[in-house]
């Protein structure tokens, strides 16, 4: 694609060097850690699945016991190999026995790790095969049935329950969307557990368990065999469940996970200590299996001004870049965010996001943009909505994004219903239709409003990315530079789950997942 | 079309509404039109659209027209149809509870705790539950406010505690205790399933528990939040869409003064 921004490039390289050093610096950290959440999803990898008596997921019961017996630094997995060495019990077997407390793993004999490691191989082996079968799979039906070219129409479903989510998702995929996003009910991205099973009672979204995710792939799978397209299936890798959910969408071959940096940190308090540590596993999972994550910096424009801050939006997405390739997630699987959220009040608003939009297509050419419909300034007005949504949808068409998240007419009223999506899909499909290639007809006027908005930007960025290479990332969130929000180092929820590593800690998924995507 | 048709020669200009039988209003006085959507569980055939209009048709409306039958999949269908109301209302029997007669500003209030109160007024105020929307508790209460409209931070005479979100009801009194709060603001914006009405009622049966409602004066807000609801639900008023600090902040101090000369 030709620039029509005239963006200077000098300039991106030296914000995205800035990025790159945040990153370096942070990994640091990140390496010397781990969290109960990292070591549970090494739990589920290993094969360790179900609840107890009480709902308790045997993941929690496993790392709880290892947290009280302060055995947690040398992680789960020696533990797991070997107590199989020990007792010859499966690794579900060693769950079920802590539970019942006929198990005190602390008083088993200990071995050297190199024996436990080899001890799980076979069950690290069988996950890391399951994972990369899901991602050959959705490979081959992507050449059997084609890659959609232009956006990816992509609409949630939320109904807190998974059946009656299905129901909304098979009718969607039929009216033409490609990605149904399963948005997560309020309130589970703090529960330091995933819940377990089919659930029916969800506030604002449906728990993310696997067996909903299961469910909802079966029900994707068979209408896309009836409609020869491949139907995306999104969920939530966020919250303080990060790497475990990204274990069960691996398994049941998720397509898409929201995946953000950050977003964890400003927008539910969670500890930054935390999320930075649980982050990077869980791209680590994401990558491997092939996943595009989504990140979450449209969300800052819903609590600062997008006018104002549209340069944290592209420095926050430079590092999460940055994040994400140290998590050996390529381009192609880095779903940016941004959003289309400039008060509709403002002269010229059209061409400010357009600006915003081009900008973000041409720093990050080779990544599946996720674009955010309006949300802050969609009122009751469901008829004026629609016509927010008819220029969003016009802008995502010009600048070549690539998940086009769609906006719904009734976004300040409830979730939505099967009629409104419909509604949007049908707004959006017109407008793909007739504006197709508009982008490629037209070109900026060279110092005009355009090009002059997404230089203004991309400077305002590349100062900011400098301030925050010199301050650190931890002092950056301190200092509440994205989306206006303060948050502390030792504040927020989760931090008592951090662990420093001991010397002879290992993390067996590590190793096979790094190398990036299994296929 | 009984009322809306009209023969020519007829002199009707632009009639005055007759408020006792109050209707919906397209291009004539009287014409009772509406337009309704809604989405039927079955196929888009001649039979769901009569299944449409006779819906319509108990709903009130008469001659109801299905101007739009749109398939959503093969057993789900969207119907948009127009039709004159039968029903009307008597406007003149209305009357509604308005929060405040008359709202003071942000120096009046500050000078109305000077005068009537004679201290410093404390307001804690949270999302409280498992919802996460700050932006509706910040406009309250955050120094820059909304839309013009100052945040009780700025307010002299005030001392205003904004917890965040996802505050439970249990942190959210404990915390008001500490703060010896004078005024609670909570604020709920999730509402699907009515999450927001369970939320609310735990806070009060909580305060009711421990024999502290009376302490305070509390308040909620959010885009679903009517006076009437709030009231209903135990609180002392509630707050929706287009109200700021000082529709809360008059309010509060009022209430706050009635309180002081009873005790
Ligand atoms: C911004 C936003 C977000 C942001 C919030 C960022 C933040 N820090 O606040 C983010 C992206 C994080 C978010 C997340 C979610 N959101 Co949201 N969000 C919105 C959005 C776009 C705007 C809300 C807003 O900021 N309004 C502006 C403020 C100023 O208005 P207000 O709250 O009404 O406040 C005014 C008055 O009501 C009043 N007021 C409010 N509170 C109080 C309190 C007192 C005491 C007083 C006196 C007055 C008062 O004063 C204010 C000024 O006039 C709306 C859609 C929309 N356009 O409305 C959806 C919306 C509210 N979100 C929704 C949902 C479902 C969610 C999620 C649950 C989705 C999910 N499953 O993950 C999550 C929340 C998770 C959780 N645990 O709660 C739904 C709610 C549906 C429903 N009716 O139940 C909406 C309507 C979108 C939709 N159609 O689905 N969201």
């Amino acid at each position: 694609m030709q620039s029509k921004l005239n963006l200077d490039y000098a300039l991106v390289a030296k914000a995205r060097a800035s990025a790159a050093r945040v990153a370096e610096e942070t990994q640091g950290f990140i390496e010397e850690h781990t969290t109960v959440a990292v070591e549970r999803a090494i739990c589920r990898l290993l094969g360790i699945d179900g609840t107890n008596i009480v709902g308790a997921p045997l993941p929690n019961i496993v790392v709880d016991h290892l947290l009280e017996k302060e055995l947690l630094s040398v992680g789960a997995a020696y533990h797991i190999g070997n107590t199989m060495i020990e007792t010859g019990f499966s690794p579900q077997q060693i769950a079920v026995e802590i539970d019942k407390g006929a198990l005190d793993i602390a008083k088993l004999a200990t071995n050297p790790p190199e024996m436990a490691k080899a001890k799980i191989a076979p069950a690290v082996d069988c996950a890391v095969k399951q994972i990369s079968n899901n991602a050959h799979r959705r490979k081959k039906y992507l050449s059997e049935y084609g890659e959609k070219e232009g956006p990816l129409l992509y609409v949630i479903v939320a109904t807190g329950n998974i059946f009656e989510d299905i129901t909304q998702a098979k009718a969607a995929a039929r009216q033409g969307a490609d990605v149904i996003a399963v948005i997560r009910t309020t309130g589970q991205s703090l529960l330091d557990y995933v819940p377990y099973g089919a659930t029916t009672e969800g506030f604002g979204g449906t728990y993310a368990t696997q067996e909903n995710f299961r469910l909802m792939r079966a029900a994707l799978d068979e209408v896309g065999a009836e409609q020869k397209r491949y139907l995306r299936l999104c969920n939530y890798c966020s919250g303080l469940c990060m790497p475990e959910i990204a274990a069960m969408g691996a398994l049941e071959r998720l397509d898409m996970m929201l995946n953000d940096a950050l977003y964890g940190i400003l927008f539910r308090d969670i500890n930054m200590q935390r999320t930075i540590i649980d982050q990077y596993f869980s791209r680590m999972i994401n990558s491997f299996a092939g996943i595009i994550i989504n990140t979450g910096e449209d969300n800052y424009l819903t609590t600062a001004d997008a006018v104002e801050e549209a340069h944290t939006v592209l420095a926050s997405q430079l590092l999460n870049e940055q994040f994400a390739l140290k998590a050996g997630l390529r381009e192609q699987q880095q779903g940016l965010g941004h959003a289309f959220e400039i008060d509709p009040e403002v002269e010229d608003a059209f061409l400010l996001e357009l600006a915003q939009a081009q900008m973000a297509r041409e720093i990050f050419p080779k990544a599946p943009l996720k674009y955010m419909p309006p949300t802050k300034f969609i009122t009751g007005n469901i008829f004026k909505a629609y016509v927010q949504n008819a220029l969003f949808n016009a802008a995502t068409v010009m600048t070549g994004q690539k998940v086009h998240l769609l906006g719904m007419l009734t976004e300040a009223i409830h979730t939505p219903f099967l009629s409104d999506r419909a509604l949007a899909i049908e707004n959006a499909r017109y407008i793909e239709r007739t504006m197709r290639h508009l982008g490629e007809e037209i070109a900026f006027k060279d110092g005009g409003i355009i090009q002059e908005r997404a230089a203004e930007v991309l400077k305002k960025a590349a100062m900011l990315l400098e301030d925050i290479e010199r301050l650190g990332l931890f002092a950056t969130l301190e200092k509440g530079v994205f989306a206006g929000i303060k948050r502390s180092r030792d504040g927020g929820k989760g931090l008592s789950g951090v662990t420093q590593k001991g010397e002879q800690y290992f993390n067996p998924f590590a190793k096979k997942m790094i190398g990036g995507p299994a296929v | 079309m009984s009322k809306g048709a009209h023969n020519a020669q007829e002199p009707v200009c632009s009639a005055a509404p007759d408020l006792t039988k109050l209707k919906p209003y397209g291009d004539t006085m009287g014409d009772g039109k509406v337009q309704i959507s809604f989405a039927l569980p079955v196929r888009n055939d001649e039979k769901g659209v009569e299944a449409a209009i006779r819906l319509a048709k108990k709903m009130g409306v008469e001659d109801p027209s299905v101007a739009s039958h749109i398939p959503l999949d093969s057993e789900f269908t969207m119907y948009i149809i127009y039709g004159c109301l039968t029903h009307s209302v008597d406007y003149t029997e209305i009357h509604v509870s308005a929060v405040n007669e008359k709202v003071m500003n942000m120096e009046a209030v500050e000078n109305y705790i000077r005068e009537r109160i004679g201290r410093e007024v404390i307001f804690v105020g949270a999302s409280t539950g498992t919802d996460a929307h700050t932006v509706g508790i910040d406009a309250i209460i955050n120094r820059k406010g909304l839309a013009g409209h100052y945040g009780l931070e700025r307010y002299e005479m005030v001392q205003a505690y904004n917890l965040g979100s996802q505050v439970s009801n249990e942190e959210f009194v404990r915390k008001a205790r500490e703060l010896r709060a004078d005024v609670l603001l909570v604020s709920q914006t999730v509402t699907q399933k009515d999450i927001h009405i369970q939320n609310l009622t735990e806070l009060i049966e909580l305060l009711e528990a421990e024999g502290v409602r009376q302490d305070y004066i509390i308040a909620c807000g959010g885009p679903r939040i009517s006076n009437e609801l709030a009231k209903e639900l135990g609180f002392d008023a509630g707050f929706g869409p287009g109200k700021f600090a000082e529709d809360v902040a008059t309010f509060a101090v009022v209430e706050l003064a009635k309180k002081l000369t009873k005790a």
